[in-house]
């Protein structure tokens, strides 16, 4: 019993000071093993929306506005409006009502920033993002989080696979995937005045992080995080920390891999591409979507119309509905990880 | 949230109806097809609306505090398009081009090509939403400014439209109101048949909103009295104006049918309805 506040896979001692506890009803009369919804939330650590948006509003951005459909806590922008809750609206799960308010909001003077579940944002709101915002080219913000498989075994519903595909075909959409909470920060920081709509493609906040400071960041950019002689891992989102890892294990068989972040979706960095063709041959995409129609069929779109010869390895999520179980284990069996993307790397150059 | 209030004369009132009426006819006939039904329902209140209630400054369409108006129901708005050429938002000859290659006027409004549109519209049952978030931005500005919505009866039957009324109560929203057209007119036939909505006033109270029925809204003393209360009466909560018409209104052989919500007139059943409109005296 004396070691009750010494650590659980949920509670380390680190953790207990790290994170916010003020609503958390387990105290040390719990179970070691024991968690509520305040403790679980507060390991999503990479979820940086809420203090981007607090920073901003700090640094006297009066024009944002915070809505939600019921997930300000899960998406950590709770924080937000204990902070300005005049300036915060929580909708209830009525998601398509939310998208349609934000569109409202934005035509008298606010920017509105959504923070929903991808799924519920992209998918379910797909037509009110197209005819509400995208049609009318308001500057509503949209953050979807816990995109990809990150729900794990809350089951296939709640994955988001088809969002990229589905919003790359939006007019006057931009479309940014930070991966990890300094990205979350420079991403909000540096486009938060972007008069046009933007979709963030962001996970569950557990994300490895990539990044030690928030990176430089611009709509169209990319990032070169490691050279390599070999052969470029164009990744984006959760796929950029397993492409290092990939790069730090296939360093050991003496093949280098040059790892690019590919922060913006739309527009895509083509000169990002036009290099890894024209240095290596053989390029890898890597991305937690559906292989069809996502990320990579957009490196592809590149390499076809500017005639770069090359080939295209697409790493990603097959054109089925995914299987349900613990995130990671979900990544190591769709070679979303750093084994797996080494794995595919290692075929990819033996062809 | 109470504004000034134009005393227009009611026989001038009539003739913007009239010209309502006439614009639809002839911009139908530019493009061979056209929902007559659901815009001769709408006349008198439209007239109501922007001759007598709406603070608009059609010189500033961009002005912060305008009223806004918004259509559910936006395959109507070839009859608002005359109105806003009429109140001189874009010249009158825009109206010429309706519907040809290119014109901003199309059958369904856009906001970033039609001057005094406050919003697009296209997909039913999105512009209450819609009008949600404006009247939220309009309290926090501060704005005396009110958002009227104006749905069809169809429309009601959209789930989304009962997620924002939810939240118009909610939050209070005593600068929105709610105008439902009860045509009786869909596509289908009368949208009571093929989906029944009513009792609608029980439905909208029982989310919490306000309600006015107005059991005529071609008669244009009704309408003002109505619409006036909607958007002048102070209270602590949004307001439904359930606006009982007549689909087809104002030429005989469409009145109360399903089957003109969408048609087109030879020339002369054209004249026929010219005839008519013109010799009418409505409300």
């Amino acid at each position: 019993m004396s070691d009750k506040n010494t650590g659980t896979p949920y509670m380390s001692a680190e953790l207990r000071t790290a994170i916010d506890l003020t609503d958390t009803t387990v105290d040390d009369s719990f179970d070691l093993k024991s968690w509520d919804m305040v403790v679980s939330l507060g390991l999503s650590r990479q979820l940086t929306t809420g203090q981007a948006l607090l920073e901003l509003a700090g640094a006297g951005h009066d024009e944002i506005v915070v809505c939600t459909a019921d997930l300000g806590r899960p998406t950590q922008v709770a924080n937000f409006g204990r902070q300005y809750p005049e300036r915060y609206f929580n909708f209830g799960i009525a998601e398509r009502n939310m998208i349609g308010a934000a569109a409202g909001l934005a035509t008298t003077g606010f920017t509105p920033v959504i923070s929903n579940y991808s799924f519920f944002l992209a998918l379910m709101g797909v037509e009110n993002i197209r005819n509400d915002i995208c049609y009318p080219n308001l500057p509503v913000k949209l953050v979807g989080t816990h995109s990809g498989i990150a729900m794990g075994f809350y089951g296939t519903s709640h994955h988001c696979c088809e969002d990229i595909g589905a919003l790359r075909t939006m007019a006057n959409l931009t479309l940014l995937a930070p991966c990890d909470g300094n990205a979350i920060l420079a991403a909000l920081k540096s486009t938060i005045t972007h008069p046009g709509p933007i979709y963030y493609r962001v996970g569950r906040g557990r994300e490895t992080p990539v990044y030690d400071s928030p990176p430089e960041w611009h709509i169209g950019g990319s990032r070169r995080l490691r050279e390599g002689d070999d052969i470029t891992v164009l990744a984006t989102g959760n796929l950029v920390a397993a492409a290092l890892q990939a790069r730090e294990i296939l360093a050991r068989e003496r093949i280098g891999l040059r790892v690019v972040d590919m922060y913006s979706l739309r527009p895509l960095d083509r000169q990002a591409v036009r290099d890894a063709v024209e240095d290596h041959g053989v390029v890898v995409s890597a991305e937690e979507h559906n292989v069809t129609g996502g990320f990579g069929a957009a490196v592809a779109e590149v390499m076809a119309e500017e005639g770069l010869g090359g080939r295209l390895v697409k790493i990603g999520m097959p054109d089925s509905y995914s299987i349900l179980g613990p995130p990671t284990h979900l990544y190591r069996h769709y070679g979303l990880d750093g084994e797996g993307v080494a794995r595919r790397v290692r075929e990819a150059l033996q062809q | 949230m109470s504004r000034p209030v134009q005393n227009t004369p009611r026989e001038e009132i009539r003739e913007k109806a009239r010209m309502i009426r006439r614009e639809v006819v002839r911009l139908t006939d530019i493009c061979g097809s056209g929902h007559y039904g659901s815009a001769f329902s709408i006349a008198e209140l439209l007239s109501v609306l922007y001759y007598q209630l709406l603070n608009v400054r059609p010189q500033e369409p961009d002005w912060p505090d305008r009223d806004r108006f918004t259509m559910g129901k936006g395959h109507a708005a070839i009859g608002l398009y005359p109105v806003l050429a009429d109140l001189g938002y874009f010249p009158r000859e825009d109206l010429d081009n309706y519907t040809r290659l290119g014109s901003p006027l199309g059958d369904h409004p856009d906001m970033r090509k039609v001057k005094g549109a406050d919003f697009s519209s296209g997909s039913i049952g999105h512009n209450l939403s819609v009008s949600v978030g404006m009247a939220l931005g309009l309290k926090l500005k501060r704005s005396p400014a009110r958002v009227v919505c104006m749905m069809g009866d169809g429309e009601q039957t959209e789930g989304q439209i009962w997620e924002a009324a939810i939240s118009g109560a909610h939050w209070k929203l005593d600068n929105l109101i709610g105008l439902v057209d009860i045509n009786g007119a869909g596509s289908d036939g009368d949208p009571q048949q093929t989906m029944r909505t009513e009792p609608l006033a029980d439905k909208w109270r029982a989310f919490g909103w306000e309600v006015i029925v107005l059991k005529d809204g071609h008669d244009l003393q009704q309408t003002f009295e109505a619409l006036n209360r909607a958007l002048n009466e102070p209270r602590d909560r949004p307001c439904c104006v359930l606006a009982y018409t007549v689909a087809g209104k104002g030429v005989s052989f469409m009145e109360g049918t399903w089957q003109w919500h969408l048609g087109f007139l030879g020339p002369t059943d054209r004249e026929r309805a010219y005839a008519e409109i013109e010799a009418s005296r409505i409300g």
